[in-house]
């Protein structure tokens, strides 16, 4: 029992050791993301992990309402900011009942091109799930993948990259 | 079309059995190519000036005994001898080499020939020599039609590629690419085939829709292929001799990876609904529909065996995309690639033992072999991007596609087609009018 305790502390301790590790790895961590954007020329892209943050290339459905959201090199878990954008999606097309949408899934240049066209599909997916749970009928949206063949940015760097791994909503009508 | 039109092959003599005779090993990288002397095919006046109308090419004899000279080039494993040096003339080098003549110039293989003009056909004899031995090796004719003439060149050099190493060779046969122009985000793409040496190119479609991956039916002149035709991305089969085509089944979404099953009589293909790509197959007689993997993680780029049996494939069901093999029927599914990095577009070996394959380690591209058990893995060359390696009909050459890195302003970038032997060597740019991609290799058109 003692020795369960003693170990229970020292869990504890290694634990709060981790966190000031990962913190203080956090703050190098964007201090290299800061450099590198300072280095690069196009100022204007930001890149959280390797998700794009920027707002270059987003077009609007409609006031406030981004067209797209942005992935993790081959993920397609959508990000808190992705999350907010498709609720303001589904706000707006809840509002604008006769609005039909296709989500167009994408990938970046850097994977083979059938699986990027399977990763395009399952992104546009992940954006379609989460549109359908915030109450818009899955008849009003349909899925396109072109995985890597329509890239918004025709870089070949990693802030390119983050641009092109995306999920679109365009209006079908 | 004239191309197809079957050429009739006449054997006059049975090749002779070797003993001893020279041998090209294809198995190892070949830095000392075989010097072989390509004599120019000799011809008549009269037969020369009645093909001159027809081709508009003033010697036929000598324009096919080129075609010959690229192909064995090409090949990496030899060197034909510069014309100028050679000291018989070529009528008479066809009816009796002086060897001596010819072992003087250091070449150990001699092509001779004779082309003729007979009842508006074209009838050509060659004869393959060892210089050293002083001995006929292959002596074969045949008679075709005069627009056939660049298919006689190829069919001359995989009678002598065959002769001389022992396996069938790769040159009567063309490539179905997809030819790209434009901005990279804006980019258009036809299909397009062409002969293995990149002679009679010509676009299938006109670049409306955008279209991926055409694959050639291994038995027939069919391919399959991904077309967006009115923004619906679905497999097409498409006949290249009178260009019907048709949608391959009818699926409620993106089907997309087609190739066909060894003896072309199915299509398989990955299916993509609701975030999940499941392979499939279905027969082109009956059909029938069938549901080969069962798995909620990406399942695509499927390739048979050459024997039917087994399937290659590419998942990423243990987290990230790896190739794994399985039976026909979807049971004893079993991952192969253990390496580090990334694994894409397992393809089989027409040969059964190898699977090639694209790799992604550290920011760069592989194109590499493994056994079909996943051991024995070899890179052949790496690249900032190049994919999709289709086997030439013998197993020994790769042709895959390679794509520039763009500069700073988004500018630079090419796309095009490489080719390069099974043993890492002789890596060499395949010429096409325009971009290219997504190459498929065709069966050998003759025999």
């Amino acid at each position: 029992m003692k020795k369960l305790s003693i170990r229970n502390i020292d869990q504890g301790a290694i634990m709060k050791l981790n966190k000031i590790l990962k913190n203080t790895l956090l703050i190098v961590l964007a201090c290299f993301a800061l450099s590198a954007c300072a280095t690069s020329k196009k100022t204007t892209g930001q890149m959280q992990g390797d998700v794009y943050t920027g707002t270059d290339t987003i077009e609007y459905l409609a006031s406030g309402v981004p067209d797209r959201v942005f992935f993790a090199t081959n993920e397609s878990v959508l990000t808190t900011a992705s999350r907010e954008t498709l609720r303001k999606q589904a706000a707006y097309l809840r509002k604008n009942s006769k609005i039909t949408v296709v989500l167009e899934g994408h990938a970046d240049e850097r994977g083979t091109r059938e699986y990027n066209l399977a990763l395009g599909e399952r992104r546009a997916n992940a954006a379609k799930d989460y549109l359908m749970t915030y109450g818009i009928s899955s008849d009003r949206i349909s899925v396109l993948s072109y995985g890597k063949e329509r890239p918004v940015d025709s870089g070949s760097n990693p802030l390119a990259w983050s641009k092109n791994r995306r999920s679109v909503t365009v209006k079908a009508n | 079309m004239k191309i197809f039109t079957k050429i009739i092959i006449f054997l006059i003599i049975i090749p002779s059995k070797s003993f001893g005779l020279i041998e090209v090993d294809i198995t190892r990288g070949n830095l000392d190519p075989l010097p072989i002397a390509v004599s120019p095919l000799s011809i008549d006046e009269n037969s020369r000036q009645n093909f001159e109308k027809i081709i508009k090419k003033k010697n036929i004899g000598d324009e096919i005994s080129k075609i010959i000279e690229v192909n064995l080039k090409t090949s990496g494993l030899f060197n034909p001898l510069n014309k100028d040096a050679f000291l018989q003339a070529p009528d008479i080098a066809n009816l009796k080499p002086r060897f001596e003549d010819w072992n003087l110039i250091k070449a150990q293989a001699l092509i001779t020939g004779k082309v003729s003009y007979i009842d508006e056909k074209l009838r050509v004899e060659f004869r393959l020599w060892d210089v050293l031995a002083g001995k006929e090796m292959v002596a074969l004719a045949f008679t075709t039609v005069p627009t056939n003439w660049r298919r006689v060149g190829h069919i001359i050099t995989d009678k002598v590629y065959q002769r001389l190493t022992g396996e069938k060779g790769y040159f009567d046969t063309r490539i179905i690419y997809v030819a790209e122009e434009g901005p990279k985000t804006k980019r258009i793409k036809k299909l397009a085939i062409m002969d293995q040496d990149g002679a009679n190119n010509k676009f299938l479609t006109l670049g409306n829709e955008l279209v991926l991956t055409p694959r050639f039916n291994p038995t027939s002149q069919m391919v399959t292929y991904l077309s967006y035709f009115r923004n619906l991305p679905r497999v097409y089969l498409l006949d290249i001799e009178t260009g019907m085509q048709e949608v391959v089944g009818d699926f409620p979404g993106m089907t997309f990876a087609p190739r066909f099953s060894p003896n072309g009589k199915k299509i398989i293909m990955s299916f993509a609904k609701d975030g999940n790509s499941e392979i499939y197959t279905m027969d082109l007689e009956n059909r029938i529909v069938e549901k080969i993997t069962n798995h909620p993680s990406i399942d695509t780029s499927p390739s048979f065996s050459p024997d039917g049996k087994f399937i290659c494939f590419n998942s990423d069901r243990s987290g990230y995309q790896q190739i794994y093999v399985m039976k026909s029927d979807g049971s004893n599914v079993k991952r192969i690639s253990f390496g580090k990095g990334l694994y894409g577009t397992p393809v089989w070996s027409p040969r059964g033992d190898l699977i090639a394959f694209t790799k992604l380690h550290k920011g760069k591209f592989y194109i590499g072999v493994m056994r079909t058990d996943g051991s024995g893995e070899r890179l052949l060359t790496e690249n900032f991007y190049q994919e999709a390696p289709s086997w030439s009909p013998n197993g020994r050459v790769l042709i895959f596609y390679r794509e520039t890195k763009t500069d700073d302003k988004g500018k630079g970038f090419s796309a095009k087609l490489w080719s390069i032997d099974l043993t890492g060597y002789n890596e060499r740019m395949v010429k096409t009018p325009t971009d290219a991609s997504d190459p498929s290799w065709s069966s050998l058109l003759s025999n």
